[in-house]
């Protein structure tokens, strides 16, 4: 039942994730990016006790980020049919080459399988706010503050970048 | 619920990781090659996120997972901005035309 549900996620996630390269359509790769995030919060979630992870995968990947690909998408008027076509070379040697980095991720991969498995995955509630705030308010304090300077950094070099014309002020 | 072994997630990740790259190599629009990055970004913090199973009292993983996010959003949006001004400056999004710095 549980590698079942495993797979059913897994092989959505995989499925949507291809649909994005071979949708052309920009905003169709957009929204097929929104359905794999939110399947891998789900694993996030179901799998791998980390629900809190999901919740802020969900609010800040499919949410935030991906409105504002959609956003720019719609205010470039990129939204039809207007992707420039890749010669076939390019194509096909792109699919090589991410087959074959596939390739050498599973051929190392493969001793991994009999890795030792997860210490205590009793303990129902790894994931959860109280926890991960403990950890991130006391050892993770410094990169947490850090965390807010890139922040400020980057909301003023994005309206920096954004104001239609320097000179004008 | 949890008792999915720790390398069907680490080969999930190689999958999505090399749909990513791919994604990067063969689309020529801008906003596509960002999007690869962030699906690249996302198939690192499935590892990240499956390793700290081993690790429950200090969530190292899944903390290192959040700092990906915030760094991940940050990057979106600076990328963004510079999308947008490299389309009003060039009239253009096609990666192989944008060969300014080209030698």
């Amino acid at each position: 039942m549980n590698n079942l549900l495993f797979l059913l996620l897994s092989s959505v996630s995989i499925i949507s994730a291809l649909l994005v390269i071979f949708s052309k359509n920009p905003v169709y790769s957009v929204l097929f990016l929104v359905l794999t995030f939110f399947t891998l919060a789900g694993h996030f979630a179901i799998f791998l006790g980390a629900e809190f992870l999901a919740i802020v995968n969900i609010i800040v990947y499919a949410g935030a980020i991906m409105v504002l690909f959609l956003f720019v998408i719609m205010l470039l008027n990129l939204n039809k049919e207007s992707e420039p076509t890749t010669p076939m070379l390019s194509k096909i040697s792109a699919i090589v080459a991410g087959g074959l980095f596939l390739l050498v991720l599973f051929a190392a991969l493969t001793n991994q399988i009999n890795a030792p498995e997860a210490l205590n995955s009793k303990a129902g509630d790894i994931g959860m706010v109280k926890k991960l705030g403990q950890v991130l308010f006391t050892e993770y304090l410094l990169p947490f503050e850090i965390s807010s300077v890139l922040f400020l950094s980057a909301m003023v070099g994005a309206v920096m970048l954004g104001k239609k014309d320097l000179k004008q002020g | 619920m949890d008792n999915i072994p720790t390398a069907h997630f680490l080969i999930l990740a190689a999958a999505l990781l090399a749909i990513g790259m791919a994604l990067v190599l063969v689309k020529k629009n801008a906003i596509m090659v960002l999007m690869g990055i962030e699906l690249m970004l996302n198939a690192a913090n499935i590892n990240l996120v499956a390793f700290s199973r081993q690790d429950a009292h200090q969530l190292q993983g899944q903390l290192m997972a959040m700092f990906v996010l915030v760094v991940a959003a940050a990057e979106a949006s600076i990328a963004l901005a510079m999308v947008i001004k490299v389309f009003y400056h060039f009239k253009t999004l096609d990666l192989d035309e944008l060969s300014e710095l080209k030698g």
